[in-house]
This record gives C-alpha cells, structure tokens and sequence, in this order.
C-alpha cells in the first residue's frame, strides 16, 4: 500500500476529538509554522511541493497563493470549499467526519501563510451533521488555545467559522461560493477581477478545497520536498480517490499519484474489482463533469501505455482518447449498464443544478435533458444524437463559469464513446416505449425519477 | 490609451474601456450585439452571450490568445489586443448558437407582442436565426402578472437579461422585484402580489430588450412601424423631461424616454412624463427622431439610405487596402438592403 | 387577500441567530441569510411561508424580497408545506446504479404517495434528490440531518415504521440517526 498523508490515522479510535488528535502528533505544523517560518516561507514550501488543487481543476496551489494580493489595511481570507457537490465525489465528507482537526490544522497554517485573520468554512447544506462535528472540533481548538487571540502566544490571531450552503451545486464554483457567503444567490461572478485580488466582501481571497488545505499540514511537517518525491511527473503526493459504483470495495482511498489504474480497480487493497463477476464496460474517472471512458480506453491509453491515477496520464489523448483525474470521484459501471440512462441522470443533474445566469447553459442543459428523456421512452430519433452534440457544442465555452463545460463534457463523451449504443437504443425503441411517460412529459416539468 | 484591434481596425480608448465600448467608437457593422449590458446600470452584462468575442492577441505584454470567447462588454481592452467579431466563422457560429438557443424557450409571441419592429432579439433572430426551431418541447410558462397597474410582465418572453432588477436597484428607492428560483425555472417576480409604486419603476419597460416588460397604456395600440417617434421635452420636476413621443396621426399613443442607436436611454424620465402626459399641448415639440438604428422604425426612410451609404463608405475607406470584405449579415452586405 | 400573519423568533432561535450575525464583519450581516433561513424552516414547521420569510427580513433588517430570491434559489428550502419528515432519496450517477429508483419507488408504495408528495397524516414527504456525497454507501437517503446508507428494502421499511411510530419531526439542525442495524 502506498503512503499515507492525509488519512494514516484515520482507523484510531477518537481521532476526531482533540486530545487523541493532539497525541497523534496533531497541530505540529501550527507550531513549526507560527513559531519557526514566516508566512512566506510557508508559501514556498506549498510551492515546492507540486500540490495541486484537489477540488477538482488541479491548479497548482502554491502558485494560486502567491497571487493574493496584499493592499496596506485590506483583511484578507482564506475560504475553504467544502461544498462537495459533484457526483461521485465523498472523500472531503470522509475526511471532515473521520478527522476533523486535520483541516482545521491545516486551516490554521494556511491562514498565517496568507496572512488571513478571519476565515470560514463553506459546507454544503446537507452536510448539516458534518457542519456540527466540524464546529465541536473548531470549539475544542478555541479551547486548546489553538484558535482566536494570540495563538500559542504568538501575535497571529485568527477566527474561524462554519458556513452552511442550502443545496446548490453551483456553489462549489469559487465565485458562487463567496456570493453565497455573503448571503446572496449563488450566481458567479464575472472574471476578472479574480478572487484573489477582490472576493469575500471585495477583498483578496484564497478559497481552496479541503483535501488541498489538509494536504498543507504533511507538507508544512515533512517539508514540501518530501511531498514531491511522492507521485510522478507534476502530479505530487497523494490523492483522495472515492471510488463507487459496480466495485466489491466503494469508499475512500488515499492514492500516492501514479498508481496504474488497472491496479486501482482490480487490487484488492483498493476496489477490488467488479461485483457479482461481471465485466467492466466504463469509468468516470473524476466525478460526473469529466469524461467517460471505455474500459479499453481507462486501463490503457489510446498509445498503448498503462494509465496511471495521475493529472497527465489520465489527461492523455484530450477528450479524444482521455479524461480527467478532477475530483477523483471515480465511477465504475459494469456491463449491464445502460450508457444513455446514465448519461440521462447527469443531465438531469446539470438542468438542476444550473443557476440560470447565462442563456446556454440555462436552456441548453435543460434542452438536452428533455432529448435524453424522450430517447430514453422510446421517441428517440437518429437525428438527436447529433442534435445532443450540436447543443453541447453549443455551451461549451460560451458560458461564464464551467458548469457549461461540466454539462456539455460528459454529453460529448457518452456519443464519442458509446455511439453505436445510442443508435441501438434509438432504433430498438420500440419496446420501451412508454406512452404514459411521454404524456407526462407534457403535463409535468420535471419527471417523477 | 490603450490601442485595440476589432476586425482589422484600430482605436485608441481610454484605460478602463472594454471591448463592446470600443467597438461603439468605432461604430458600424463590427459592433458585437448587446442583449442585457447597459452603460448606464453598474454591473450589468456578461449574461446573455451575445456579445462574444474572440481575442486573438490579449496585449503586447502578453499575446497569446484567450482560449475561449469572451464577453466583450465585459473584458476591459488590453494595450495591443486584438479582436475578432465579424471576421471570424467561429464566432458568427457561436453567437447563432446562442440565438437558437435564447429562442429555445422563447414563445412565437411576435405576431401579437407590443415590442416587435423594436424587439432586439427579433433583430438578432432575424440575422442569426434558423427558419425552424429544433426544439420541439413545450416551452417553459408563466402567469402573465402586473406590476403595478402600468406595467404588465409577460414572463414567457424574458430572457433573463437582469436589466429591469438593476434599473429597479440601482434608479428606485427599494426594490420589490427580483429573480425567484434557480435555472430555466428562473422568473423574474415581486414573490407575492406586490405593486411597485415609486416614481421611476416605469424605466424598467424602456431596459427591457424584448417584449417581456410592457407599457399598459400602450398594449395593442398600434404595431410601432405605424408611429411617428417626435423628440419633445418638458418641464418637469422629477426627471430631465426629455422624451420621446410616439404619434399616429394626431395622437401621441405612448410615451418612452430617447434611446440611442444601441437602445439605451439618453435620459431616465419619471412616471409621470411618461404615463400622465399624452396631449400635445403638455409638450415642446423639438422634432422628427432621428433614427440611426438599422430598424423598422424610420421618419424618413431616405435619409436612412443616406446615412447607410455614408457609413459604408467610411467602413470601406478604414480597411487596409486591398482587404476583402467578407459577405456579412449586416449592413455591409448590399444583399441586406433589402431589409428596408 | 389572507389575513397577514406575523411571525417571530422564539427566544433561544434569536439568541443563536445572533451568535450567527456575530460571525461577519461589521455591515455584512446580510452573511448570516441562508443559516438564519435555516434556524427559521426548523422553527417554522419546516417550510418558509412568506411570513416566515418576512420574519427573517426583519431580524436581518434586509428587504423581504432579497429574502425570496435567496429562498427560492436554494434546493434545501422548502417554500410549501411538508411532512414532519422528508426522505431526500439521492437519484444521481452511483446511488443510481446501485438501485436508487427501487428504493425510491418501494417508498412510493408503502406510503401510498408520490415523489414530491405528502402522506394525508402529515408524517412523510419523498423527495428524490441530487447528488448527496454518499456515492460509496449507496443507495441512500437523507432525512433531516441524518444519512442513512446502504438502504435495502428491508433497512427502508424499518426506518419508516420507526419514524412513523416516534411521530417526531426531523429537521436539519439536529442529528439523531434511527439505528438501522
């Protein structure tokens, strides 16, 4: 098994109420930074380490750092997107339930490194119960002397807070996010002026995912050095994988980056493989938004090399041949699964989802759920497929935040991948057709399921 | 002062100008459409897509090219960038699909809405749009509700542009309309039965782009091509009194504030000019309108002619020498003058 | 025109309700709208009536209709009336392939209602769901504050006869998960 940075303590009994955390060799890395670095030194070592954003983009971390800008008298934040909503993606619930002092260290650190004062974190709604784990950890680190005034009797202060989301998707998008925080509509903004420079209340702001600011506590203990002999190429240290769907072992798996894909499924120190026997047909290797890949196409890359769990190997080929790694919300679907019903719940997902700003992805993502509904019953015509690949062709980088490419990305995947599929389903639809369904379909907006 | 290049011709702006803004200066066929930017509402554009550009060169600083089209009412012009808006296929293809797909939940109302012959999106459907729709689902609807007794808001045609809630923010003391719910179900609503009653609510008919926010006073009067646009003013003591009067004959039917050629307002008026006052006798009448907005409407249709054929003649004039004019859907394409 | 109804805080909802306002620099109270909406669905019945909404207006000294437009744009509240208990069955990608629909639908039956309907006793309300973060422990459904993962039919027909019979509502704010095992 490979190295664990983020989840090594994970299985010990209390490990998410302070004192087990504390004797566990928790909160070292608020010592070392706020008593032996200065914030800029803090930065470096992110920088050195190669960490990229675990959210999801995989922008590298240290770099997004060092773009906040510091204006004499202007507070700065540090905002930490818990808002996990994309679909196959659970590792941040895990880590924030199993270990929550693990982020508020890391929290803490990250803080000083920006010179941040005051900083929140942003939860989704529905992790109600998480919030309040969170905020019982956050109460005993007041306690402990690691949090407000004067900590460990050094001249940084910092308060920190939980702020629940109320169910929106969109919410995770950055900018979303810190229109939430301030109590309005999700809706993001326009860009530039990026975060950085003006976001939380109009100040420079630093939000970054979970896992990224765990990922901070290893690399201010072991050094950012160390973090990057772990991985390969610009893919450094570890990963937190959810694996889910057809697999004898669902669940969360801390990955040191480069691991062969193949392993990752069949090992059983990891998925374990496909359940009930059956055979692999696709993965969705980073959460829903990015591309679904064939399983000749997931084990090995369209040159013939094993694919690794890593930003380039899985990145390579494009979306011709690749995906991404993203969230590593990994989805494996056995050969019984239905490509077009899939493809079906994720569009359902995006029309939800969307927060109806801008016009492509408004009426497109809804356009082409109702497409996808009407194949589903039976009505299917050949035309629509190109018609599903007009449209997302059509929101792919007209829109102001991804959510259009996250809509239009798994749409042009399923009919690059799975075409024949689709005109199968399309032409044999004789026998699911369901005229109550589509009669429904004209009385109600949405359908039942 | 910033230098931008839009479709071959250069300008120099202001620092803090964006791209549409340039595109103004220069004038003529290169101006990207705008459906919900309003100079004169902060934080407005950005929504509708129209407006998408490319941007081949960002600066001299730094010329590598945006990787995706850009929302030129809303990307401030860099020293040295470089834009393409009529010259590129790519980008005539975009903002097709952007149209078919405003149009997408848009309802076929034209035969019997108020705004058609000044509706902007009739005019971008006109030189974007597709003869049929592809989208063959039952069109998102709304109750057909009030605001206020001089205001009707039909919600089936608005494209969510934002105008009318930033007019209503950012010119009215408190505002009681907004966006209710998330997504394609978005609608612009005061929630419950709330007029809006202040001095000014009566602007937000002028920002709305198409025929989603209507005068009441004017509804099913005349089709807008029968009226005669008057410039008049008077004195008035809330707002600058300036407007423009729509007549039939010897009727003024409505009352709207002057608009430019992009259609936006020179000046806000109150409720009062433009709801209250429709005899002659209460105005001074400066004169006909000069339309300059390739439309419909037209005091005098040969003077559109000529204005057309000078604007052509200076367009020519600007382009390097020997470049060729690709055959364009608007006003440089001698196919087009037929729209008149 | 109903008759207006004006609603209030009870004394310990505005006591947390202040500790929440405290959170945000001077002037950005307005921070505090979605936790305080929050505070007041579990108060309220678990819906925001335009009341209940009203209310937060005033507390938060903000226009009532930045409060609609807040409320309507987040899938968590609920702006009609519910049962005491809404079972949100996540319908998306994995809990989806591992067999979401017929939980969903089994629900549909023992209650005798549809999804996005409520039972006549005012007990249960189904709501399917987007992605809820359980994807490994599917399928699974939220209640309240509480997850309950890996549903099979057996699991779902416990859990509702023990909601029905305790006849308590559930709401985000608290967690107490009914023990499935």
């Amino acid at each position: 098994m490979g190295k664990k940075l983020l989840l090594a303590n994970d299985h010990i009994e209390g490990i998410r109420y302070f004192d087990v955390y504390r004797k566990n060799g928790g909160y070292a890395s608020v010592e070392k930074a706020l008593k032996t670095m200065t914030p800029e030194q803090v930065v470096e070592e992110v920088k050195a380490s190669g960490l990229r954003g675990r959210g999801g983009a995989g922008f590298p971390t240290g770099m997004k750092w060092s773009f906040l800008a510091k204006p004499e008298g202007v507070p700065r934040y540090l905002v930490c997107n818990a808002d996990e909503s994309e679909p196959g993606t659970f590792k941040d619930r895990y880590l924030m339930s199993r270990i929550p002092h693990l982020l508020i260290e890391g929290m803490i650190t990250s803080s000083y490194a920006l010179g941040a004062n005051t900083s929140y974190i942003y939860i989704r709604g529905e992790y109600f119960y998480v919030a309040r784990i969170l905020e019982q950890a956050i109460d005993e680190a007041y306690k402990a002397g690691y949090l407000g005034k004067n900590i460990l009797g050094t001249n940084y202060s910092l308060d920190l807070y939980v702020q629940v989301g109320a169910g929106a998707y969109i919410c995770g998008e950055e900018t979303a996010l810190l229109e939430s925080l301030e109590g309005k509509r999700g809706n993001p903004r326009i860009k530039p002026p990026f975060p950085a420079v003006a976001g939380l209340y109009g100040c420079p702001t630093v939000v970054n995912n979970v896992e990224s600011i765990a990922a901070v506590v290893p690399i201010v203990n072991d050094g950012g050095a160390a973090y990057a002999e772990i991985g390969v190429g610009n893919s450094k240290g570890t990963k937190l994988i959810s694996a889910s769907g057809h697999i004898n072992k669902p669940g969360v798996y801390e990955i040191e980056l480069g691991l062969p894909v193949e392993e990752f499924i069949y090992s059983d120190e990891y998925c374990g493989g496909i359940r009930n026997g059956k055979k692999m047909k696709a993965v969705v290797a980073g959460g829903s938004s990015v591309p679904i890949l064939p399983t000749e196409l997931i084990l090995k890359t369209a040159a013939g090399e094993p694919r690794l769990m890593s930003y380039e190997s899985l990145g390579d080929g494009g979306f011709q041949t690749g995906t991404m790694l993203g969230s590593g919300g990994f989805i494996v679907m056995d050969e019984d699964t239905s490509i077009v019903k899939n493809l079906y719940t994720f569009a359902r997902f995006y029309h939800h989802e969307s927060c109806g700003q801008c016009s492509p992805c408004r009426e497109g993502t809804g356009w082409m759920e109702k497409i996808l509904h009407k194949i589903l019953h039976g009505h299917g015509t050949l035309e629509d497929i190109d018609l599903l690949w007009d449209i997302q062709s059509k929101i792919e980088g007209k829109t102001i935040c991804p959510l259009g490419e996250a809509a239009s990305w798994p749409v042009a995947a399923a009919i690059r991948h799975f075409r024949k599929e689709f005109e199968d389903f399309i032409r044999n639809g004789e026998h699911v057709k369901d005229v109550k369904h589509y009669y429904r379909l004209h009385n109600l907006p949405e359908p039942t399921f | 002062m910033p230098k931008v290049t839009i479709d071959g011709i250069s300008i120099d702006v202001p620092d803090g100008t964006t791209i549409l803004q340039a595109a103004r200066m220069i004038g003529g066929d290169i101006v990207p459409p705008a459906m919900c930017y309003y100079s004169k509402l902060k934080t407005s554009g950005g929504y509708c897509r129209t407006c998408l550009v490319k941007v081949s060169k960002g600066s001299e600083r730094d010329p590598r090219p945006m990787p995706k089209p850009v929302a030129s009412c809303r990307t401030t012009v860099m020293d040295g960038m470089e834009v393409q808006n009529v010259t590129s296929p790519e980008i005539i293809e975009a903002r097709a699909g952007v149209v078919e797909i405003l149009l997408a939940n848009h309802p076929l109302d034209c035969p019997v809405c108020d705004q058609a012959g000044e509706c902007h999106l009739q005019d971008l459907a006109y030189e974007h749009g597709k003869a049929k729709t592809r989208y063959d689902f039952p069109r998102r609807e709304f109750a057909r509700i009030d605001i206020g007794d001089k205001i009707q808001l039909h919600m089936n045609r608005c494209i969510l542009c934002y105008r009318c809630v930033k007019t209503a923010d950012q010119i009215t003391d408190g505002r009681v309309h907004g966006v209710i719910n998330r997504g394609d179900a978005a609608e612009i609503s005061t929630y419950i039965e709330n007029a809006i009653d202040n001095d000014f609510s009566g602007n937000v008919i002028d920002v709305c782009p198409v025929g989603a926010l209507t005068d009441k006073t004017f509804r099913f009067k005349s089709r807008v091509w029968f009226t005669k646009p008057v410039d008049a003013h008077r004195d008035c003591p809330t707002c600058s009194g300036k407007v423009r009067l729509w007549y039939k004959g010897e009727e003024v039917l409505r009352v709207t504030a002057r608009k430019d050629q992009y259609g936006e307002v020179e000046d806000w008026i109150c409720n009062s000019c433009r709801f209250d006052h429709k005899n002659t006798a209460d105005w001074t009448i400066e004169g006909p309108t000069k339309v300059d907005r390739h439309s419909v409407i037209s005091a005098n249709h040969y003077d559109d002619l000529k204005v057309l054929k000078a604007t052509i003649d200076r367009q020519r004039a600007a382009l390097p020498h020997g470049h060729k004019v690709e055959a364009g859907h608007g006003a440089l394409n001698p196919n087009n003058s037929e729209k008149h | 025109m109903s008759e207006k109804i004006t609603l209030e805080f009870s004394p310990e909802t505005t006591e947390v309700a202040k500790k929440i306002v405290a959170r945000y620099p001077e002037g950005k109270h307005k921070s505090a709208l979605i936790p305080v909406l929050h505070l007041a669905q579990a108060e309220f019945d678990g819906w925001l009536s335009v009341p209940a909404m009203d209310c937060v207006a005033r507390f938060l000294n903000i226009t009532p209709i930045e409060v609609y437009e807040v409320a309507s744009f987040y899938s968590m509240f609920n702006l009609k009336p519910v049962g005491k208990c809404v079972i949100e069955v996540c319908r998306t990608s994995s809990c989806w392939l591992n067999g979401a629909e017929d939980v969903a639908r089994h629900m549909e039956k023992k209650l005798g209602i549809k999804n996005g309907q409520t039972t006549a006793d005012g007990m249960f309300t189904i709501k399917t769901v987007e992605c809820l973060g359980s994807c490994g422990t599917a399928p699974m459904a939220q209640i309240g504050g509480d997850y309950y993962e890996n549903l099979t039919m057996d699991k779902v027909d416990k859990l509702l006869d023990t909601l029905q019979a305790q006849g308590q509502p559930r709401y985000y704010t608290k967690d107490n998960p009914v023990n499935l095992d």
